[in-house]
């Protein structure tokens, strides 16, 4: 297939580099492939600068139409293979058509782009920022190349944060009340909290606190929802009697979260859930889930 | 479950095999520093602890191979240099461990670390792990994982001089800490009665008792704690785990709780908490052994009262025995069922602790005692042997104690606690009393304490109703009867009067014996009476007659009665003796009568009672010995007496036996004193007459075997009229001497005697005798100069 490879090889090669590449935080990023690259990261209102430099193989000239940077906001939908929805597309047109003989190199600015959507991946669905460069050509299609970002958006702390706080039961068999020390946890944060047993007639082997996540896609007849469960972290071993308080301390850092996103541009949310789930001997489950708002706090 | 324990084993081996392996990788982990395996081996290693198959030993099997590893591990974690990470970022990471019993063990080991770091205050440390801990509900993994929290944390508690000793009332956070964990380990302990498989009670309280040191290290601590001092104790500690021990409800680790605080905290903290310490008690289960619990807290306090008088003072201050005394009325009136042997232990213990506080105090001593036969007297029949055994022991407690019995027959309960006795366990009591007498040598100087001490140990006097007399050994009763005479000597008053009362109880008491007793008894009960008549005699006379209750006459009747009894056993020959004795007493009493009265009876039982005739020889030589010391006689009686005598030596059965009573009739002719009756006549005719009957008896011998009979009869014969030669009766002269000596040297040598050493010997020594006086000179050596040997 060598000769294939030959006969469809670009042109030319494009790079594209950010102009604070170097200084600018890397973060992994998860390919189609399974493998794991680094990437820069962004976040909204930043001015996304940098050089795209067209490099032609030895002895060729590229007759072109014109070459273009675009900076694309897109969401891919899996179930709906290729089917990308741009909520964010800017474009810096770079050359004039003509003839590139040698490496040619172009800067480039968008200055204070609104990026108001997390890069996310998730079960169903993708959300991707890339820089596409295009060098349009008549003949032979045109040559494309992608740069990868991500983005990612600081929250300020929530200004009212209250703790969930609630009592649940089975009459005449498992009264119980649980407390977590607040509704709206950051990345890094500890959840705190406490379950007190008022009344308990099962005999409860344990119980865990499981992290959900809930990723709906679609709307109406169409939406898909995907439940994953993150973390599955125990609280108790073995039967507690009436009056026991188990303490909860449950660290959110060794979980891969992301905030909690709200109807993204009308295609998706993605939702996170505190589950307690209390297990009896015969490995009935009883559980009572929580919704929890996790938001990207600015490291100090 | 027939092969439970094989299970039981195959997990254990496959629990342990897990701990191996992943302790192996964990050893390899921290061998290359790395912080992050090293996290998940210890993990998945302690996750073998979460099984609930095991038993809780076999599980200990388990928890000491992880405690082993976690114990390399803690000393990784403690090196930051390996691991590049800070004490408080570890703190966080080993939190990440989804399963919670892996979390809690390495949350421990960082902790301990955390602690020594100093880095957070030791108490936010200690309140923060105790806390958590709470997520293990499971009791056994619970108690494991808290014991290994107490482990950890013992010698990192903030107490006073402490490296970890805070700002403030720190010792405070070290004992909330303790009590904190000792709270949750009991509530878990006394959960396992009521959760886990299902098995037998008793099973699971075989497993439970296996972990109670578990429980109970935590009130050790407590104890260790330098800043526990008494008013902390009192304020603190002992009300919050009282309030634990009460509240929990189970009569297993109430037992076990209370016993641990009575043996691990001081002495002088239970005295001074005694109120609150015995309050506790009535609130236990009623099928706790608070009997035990009770005496264990009083025999510490009696030995901590023992160990130095100048803890005293502080008993009386808390009136420490009302309170017990108190406690110990509650409980037993609280647990109606509580067998006798328990609520008996009880009063021992009691009695126990304020003989040796108060040995002053008597009263308490009898207001145990009552308490005792309180309880006594509602139980129909103590049929218990080991509560017999108590008994027994409450009873001899005073007697140890005082080494007096006159103190325990001042105490009016006394004899009703004895009442309550078994007839064998009665006698045993009395045998005790009275070695105790005998032992300290006490004299029992009233009637009325006679009176009370015959009331104690009548189980040895008479037959009690029901008591199986078949069943008697008889060496028991000889021992019990001895020991029964020895004590009538041990009652003594110098004033006759009262001397007399005591014997007049003392005879009131025996005579209801019984014939087997009576022989053991009369004799003792005889010779006291004739010591008061002694003593009596030693006052001067004066008192003889102005009191018409004590004349001699007056005793000597009673000591009639008191012989006469011995008729219906019937023992002729010990009566025969006292009636002897009693006739010396009289004739020491000069009472001619009387003691003439005393003859005619011991006369009577030797004719009429006495038919053996070994027995025969005895009581003529006893009448002989006795008479020839009487004076009191006049000639008439003399002689009718003697003439008895006399008579009924003649009349003995076997020949030797006449002759010598005969020969030892003649003293009664011949009385070496002063105004002693000397009439030589009639000893050279009692001689002759012993000769003749030698001489039959000889001849008689001759007849019968063909060998001649004893020559020693004959030496004998020739003592008595040496005797009686240097004596100066006229009758005997040297010439008989002389010729009695021939006869024995003839008969001697005649061939048909048997050569008899011994009478050779006496024969020899005889005439070494006569030589002897010979060669003496004076008065002596002209009267036998004429003997020629």
């Amino acid at each position: 297939m060598n000769f294939l490879i030959g006969a469809f090889k670009p042109a030319c090669n494009i790079s594209i580099t950010f102009s604070d590449g170097k200084s600018r935080k890397q973060v992994p990023m998860k390919k189609e492939n399974g493998k794991t690259i680094m990437v820069s990261l962004f976040q909204s209102k930043e001015s996304i600068a940098g050089k795209v430099s067209i490099e032609p193989l030895q002895g060729k000239k590229i007759e072109h139409l014109g070459v273009k940077v675009e900076l694309l906001g897109q969401i891919e939908m899996y179930f709906d293979r290729g089917n990308f929805y741009d909520f964010t597309s800017l474009v810096r047109e770079l050359d004039v058509p003509g003839d590139i003989y040698e490496r040619k190199t172009y800067p480039f600015e968008f200055s204070t782009v609104e990026m108001p959507y997390e890069t996310y991946n998730g079960a169903n669905l993708r959300l991707r920022y890339v820089l596409k460069v295009t060098v349009s050509r008549n003949y032979g299609g045109s040559i494309v190349e992608y740069q990868d970002f991500i983005v990612r958006n600081y929250s300020p702390p929530p200004s009212i944060n209250n703790s969930i706080k609630m009592e649940v039961g089975i009459e005449d068999c498992l009264h119980i009340e649980f407390e977590y020390n607040k509704s709206k946890y950051h990345l890094k944060d500890v959840i705190i909290g406490k379950i007190y047993f008022l009344l308990v007639r099962i005999k409860i082997k344990n119980m865990d606190l499981e992290i959900r996540r809930r990723e709906s896609t679609g709307s109406g007849a169409n939406t898909h929802v995907e439940t994953e469960t993150l973390a599955k972290f125990e609280l108790m071993d073995g039967a507690p009697v009436r009056g026991e308080s188990i303490p909860i301390r449950l660290f959110l850092s060794p979980y891969e979260l992301t905030p909690t996103y709200r109807n993204i541009n009308n295609k998706f949310s993605v939702k996170y859930y505190l589950n307690l789930v209390l297990v009896d001997e015969e490995d009935r489950r009883y559980f009572k889930q929580q919704e929890i708002a996790i938001y990207r706090q600015q490291d100090s | 479950m027939l092969n439970g324990t094989e299970d039981e084993e195959k997990w254990l081996a496959e629990g342990i095999a897990g701990i191996q392996h992943n302790a192996f990788y964990m050893h390899r982990a921290l061998d290359s520093n790395n912080l992050r395996e090293a996290l998940k081996y210890s993990a998945q290693m302690l996750s073998e602890l979460r099984t609930s198959k095991l038993s809780p030993h076999k599980y200990y099997e388990l928890y000491m191979r992880a405690f082993d590893e976690l114990k390399r591990l803690e000393l990784f974690f403690k090196d930051d240099s390996k691991h590049g990470v800070s004490v408080v970022d570890l703190y966080e990471l080993v939190q990440h461990a989804g399963n919670i019993l892996p979390r809690l063990y390495l949350l421990c080991t960082v902790g301990s670390i955390y602690i020594k770091s100093k880095e957070a205050p030791a108490k936010e440390v200690l309140k923060d792990l105790v806390e958590m801990c709470r997520g293990v509900q499971h009791p056994i993994r619970g108690l494991f994982l808290r014991s290994y929290l107490a482990q950890i944390s013992r010698d990192k508690l903030p107490d006073i001089g402490s490296e970890y000793e805070g700002d403030a009332d720190t010792v405070m956070d070290a004992v909330d800490f303790v009590l904190q964990n000792f709270t949750e380990m009991n509530k878990l302990w006394v959960r396992m009665q009521h959760q886990g498989p299902g098995g037998v009670r008793e099973k699971r309280e075989k497993e439970r008792s296996e972990l109670q040191d578990l429980v109970g290290k935590n009130l050790h601590v407590l104890s260790q704690i330098e800043g526990v001092d008494l008013e902390m104790y009192k304020e603190t500690v002992l009300p919050r785990v009282l309030e634990q021990v009460v509240n929990c409800k189970d009569d297993l680790a109430q037992y076990y709780l209370m016993d641990c605080i009575i043996q691990v905290f001081p002495d002088e903290y239970h005295l001074q908490t005694l109120e609150t310490l015995l309050g506790a008690c009535p609130q236990l289960q009623p099928t706790v052994d608070v009997k035990t619990v009770l005496s264990r807290l009083m025999d510490r306090l009696s030995n901590y009262a023992a160990s130095s008088t100048d803890v005293l003072p502080e008993f009386l201050q808390v009136e420490a025995f009302s309170k017990l005394s108190n406690a110990i009325g509650k409980v037993i009136e609280a647990q109606l069922d509580m067998p006798a042997v328990g609520a008996i232990t009880l009063y021992v213990s009691l009695l126990t602790f304020t003989l040796r506080v108060h040995p002053d105090r008597l009263d308490h001593v009898d207001q145990v005692l009552g308490a005792c036969v309180k309880k006594l007297s509602n139980i129909p029949k103590l049929e218990d042997s080991r509560a017999m055994k108590q008994v027994v022991a409450l009873l001899s407690a005073p007697l140890e104690k005082y080494n007096d019995i006159v103190t325990a027959l001042t105490l009016s309960n006394y004899p009703r606690v004895m009442d309550h006795l078994d007839i064998g366990t009665n006698k045993l009591m009395a045998m005790v009393i009275i070695q105790s007498i005998m032992k300290n040598n006490s004299c029992i100087s009233t009637a009325d304490k006679v009176e009370v001490l015959f009331e104690l140990i009548k189980g040895l006097i008479k037959d009690i109703d029901g008591a199986d007399v078949d069943e008697l050994d008889e060496e028991d009763f000889k021992e019990e009867q001895n020991s029964v005479a020895r004590l009538i000597h041990m009652l003594y008053n110098d004033e006759p009067e009262e001397m007399l009362k005591i014997i007049c109880i003392v005879r009131k008491h025996t005579m209801v014996g019984g014939p087997k007793r009576l022989p053991f008894t009369v004799s003792s009960l005889v010779f006291s009476a004739l010591r008061l008549l002694r003593q009596l005699q030693g006052q001067e006379g004066d008192i003889v007659g102005e009191e018409a209750s004590m004349t001699p006459n007056k005793i000597f009747q009673l000591l009639t009665q008191i012989i006469e009894s011995l008729s219906a056993v019937p023992s002729p020959e010990l009566a025969l003796r006292l009636y002897l004795q009693c006739a010396e007493a009289a004739n020491g009493c000069d009472i001619e009568h009387v003691a003439y009265e005393f003859f005619t009876q011991a006369f009577l039982l030797y004719e009429e009672e006495i038919a053996d005739s070994k027995a025969q020889v005895t009581a003529i030589h006893l009448i002989i010995g006795t008479l020839q010391r009487m004076n009191v006689f006049g000639v008439e009686n003399r002689d009718t007496l003697t003439h008895k005598a006399t008579g009924y030596s003649a009349r003995l059965l076997k020949k030797a036996d006449q002759c010598r009573a005969v020969y030892a009739c003649s003293h009664l002719f011949w009385v070496d004193d002063q105004d002693g009756i000397k009439d030589g006549e009639r000893v050279l005719l009692c001689l002759k007459r012993a000769l003749r009957i030698a001489n039959a008896a000889q001849q008689m011998a001759n007849v019968a075997r063909g060998s001649g009979g004893p020559v020693s009869l004959f030496v004998e014969i020739l003592n008595k009229y040496i005797y009686f030669f240097e004596k100066g009766n006229k009758q005997i002269t040297s010439s008989a001497i002389q010729g009695l000596i021939e006869l024995i040297n003839t008969e001697m040598q005649s061939d048909s005697t048997n050569p008899d050493s011994v009478a050779d010997a006496f024969l020899a020594s005889t005439l070494r005798y006569i030589q002897f006086q010979k060669q003496k000179g004076g008065v002596m050596g002209e009267k036998f100069e004429s003997i020629k040997l």
